[in-house]
């Protein structure tokens, strides 16, 4: 009996590649949306890392609104990974010299391995009739959507608006107008996406929540069956989160290569299934055509096509004093 | 006539039954109302998962953050309160009101604020942050941030119970034990310390109960790592935001019943304190 004991720990000890015991652990800051999805994405790399190399991984998380986590990390959070809502607030993280300017060009699709895009959750039987961008604005409409400063969802959301109004209405004047008037039907601007639809869903406050796609769905599956709708707006943005190796942390603490492969994996069709699963549309297009039925056909445009990109969006709409602002002023 | 005059507080009785109903009115919708619904919910989906939701690593990790905060921060606070207190009441020295305004400081200063200060005193772009990490000290986002941020909002607790009270009571008994030739520990042993013993203990009581219960200065540091640096109230948000509602209820219960523990020992200890003060 001892000496087969022996031999098996003997056994493990010479199977187990070299190097493989002692276990890491890495940090990946994301935004509000995403707890669940990458509760079971950790998992699932977990065991791969482990399949492949014989080292435990543990990926620890925090998350929170975009902007804020950004600011976290710019503050000292040491991230080995962010997987925020855009990508301004991990060009606001380069901008510290966290990771090199060019980090979206250097894992696929923008590094973006999931998209989403912006709908409507509103309350059984649709009853103020909203279909549409234009509906929102409308007097005796109360809207929820997070504070455009601090949560990047309400940046998609904000841009979605913008840009449905700049098609239909024709003019910025109009864009104005219409966001304008979104904003003026908001009572409460939570700080981040999870936090305006526990105000919606939860508290019951207002009668249409602007939200992420994966986060409506979501919501819909796990308190709305019955309670909320789904209404998919005629035009609405093409939401790109990105996620990124940060450098400077991966460097000092010796995980580069983990984090490497744990950013890799999210690209992966183990990955990319639990993407879809948890209501993100994923980049692989059989994947995606797998659950084809999850995801409403909606046109959608990019933010470079109408704003031109992330930096100049952020300099003409949210940066201080820029279009939000003078909206919020005025308001 | 005298009827009217019967009663030395002037009030007709309907009036007075009128405002105590009020107030136990106010009371029950207030406090035992709330109080009982974070029960409720808690067990809306039965003890099994009460339990699980406490037992949860996440929780447990949470419970044992908050714990080692609270012994670390309560002592010192203790320790600080007394000598603030022992120096404000028992010499006159240039500056004494300006400390006593300065130990009221955290009372007065937002939880969010004072969890600011801290981000741009050690924050990776604060004054001392880059000099520290290079050093490899790690403070925001960590359990010294943390502890710095509990410690600064319970700073005022054991201080501001103590100085009123030794104040009030003077120092002519200290007085009397040093002439008797007692050495400065001896008289602290034994006259003060017996002197402001329930008043101390009511302070360690509301540092406690604040230290445990901290969010808004402690969030603004913690980073939010889950199973690291989320306290109990941070991770009862999480879990609300996460849509379990009953989780998050059962480990809002553990605060709870420590805020209810630290009211009953309030209330036993202002008796004390009343008692001792008519003395």
């Amino acid at each position: 009996m001892r000496i087969q004991l022996t031999s098996i720990l003997l056994l493990a000890a010479l199977t187990a590649p070299a190097g493989a015991a002692k276990p890491v652990t890495i940090l990946n800051v994301s935004y509000d949306p995403t707890r669940e999805l990458y509760q079971e994405l950790n998992a699932s790399f977990a065991q791969a890392w482990q399949a492949e190399t014989g080292q435990d991984v543990r990926i620890e998380q925090s998350h929170g609104g975009a902007g804020k986590q950004a600011r976290a990390v710019i503050d000292g959070l040491e991230a080995d990974v962010v997987t925020l809502a855009l990508a301004y607030d991990i060009d606001a993280i380069a901008r510290t010299g966290l990771l090199p300017a060019n980090w979206q060009s250097r894992l696929p699709h923008n590094s973006t391995p999931y998209t989403s895009t912006i709908v409507f959750l509103v309350r059984r039987g649709n009853p103020k009739g909203i279909r549409d961008w234009g509906d929102l604005a409308k007097p005796g409409v109360s809207v929820i959507t997070p504070n455009p400063k601090t949560s990047g969802g309400a940046r998609w959301n904000y841009l979605a608006a913008w840009g449905w109004a700049l098609r239909e209405l024709g003019s910025e004047a109009a864009a104005r107008e219409l966001v304008t008037g979104i904003f003026r039907n908001v009572p409460v601007l939570d700080t981040g996406a999870r936090g305006a639809t526990v105000t919606f869903v939860e508290r019951g406050i207002g009668d249409v929540l602007l939200a992420w796609e994966n986060e409506a769905l979501l919501a819909l599956r796990e308190l709305g069956a019955g309670r909320l709708e789904i209404v998919v707006p005629s035009l609405s943005i093409l939401a790109e989160p990105p996620v990124a190796l940060v450098d400077r942390v991966v460097d000092r603490r010796g995980t580069r290569r983990v984090a490497e492969a744990y950013l890799r994996h999210l690209y992966t069709r183990p990955g990319q299934e639990i993407v879809a699963r948890h209501f993100y549309r994923p980049r692989d297009p059989e994947v995606l055509a797998a659950h084809a039925a999850t995801f409403p056909r909606v046109e959608l445009f990019t933010i470079d096509e109408v704003f031109g990109g992330w930096a100049e969006a952020q300099r003409v709409h949210f940066a201080d004093g820029g279009e939000y602002d003078r909206m919020a002023k005025g308001r | 006539m005298s009827a009217r005059f019967a009663d030395p507080r002037g009030e007709p009785a309907w009036l007075r039954a009128l405002l105590i109903a009020a107030a136990l009115g106010f009371l029950a919708l207030f406090l035992v109302v709330p109080v009982a619904a974070v029960f409720v919910q808690a067990f809306s989906k039965g003890v099994a998962t009460y339990l699980a939701a406490i037992r949860e690593p996440m929780a447990l990790s949470a419970v044992k953050l908050t714990l080692l905060v609270a012994a670390i921060a309560v002592p010192v606070n203790t320790l600080f309160g007394l000598a603030a207190a022992w120096a404000v009441t028992r010499f006159r020295f240039r500056g004494r009101n300006l400390l006593v305004t300065l130990i009221d400081l955290p009372f007065s200063v937002s939880p969010v604020v004072s969890g600011m200060l801290f981000v741009l005193l050690f924050g990776a772009q604060g004054l001392l942050g880059p000099w520290l990490a290079e050093r490899g000290v790690r403070v925001l986002f960590a359990l010294p941030g943390i502890l710095l941020a509990t410690l600064f909002v319970t700073a005022p607790f054991v201080a501001r119970q103590l100085i009123p009270l030794m104040e009030s009571q003077g120092a002519a008994e200290e007085e009397a034990a040093l002439s008797l030739g007692a050495s400065g520990l001896q008289t602290f042993a034994w006259v003060t310390l017996p002197k402001i013993g329930w008043g101390l203990l009511y302070g360690v009581v509301l540092t406690t109960a604040r230290a445990m219960g901290e969010f808004g200065a402690v969030s603004v540091v913690s980073g939010h790592i889950r199973g690291r640096t989320n306290t109990v109230p941070l991770h009862v948000e999480i879990l609300y935001n996460e849509y379990q509602f009953a989780a998050a209820f059962a480990v809002a219960s553990l605060l709870t019943l420590t805020a209810l523990a630290t009211l009953a020992a309030q209330a036993l200890l202002a008796r004390r304190l009343a008692r001792r003060g008519v003395r």
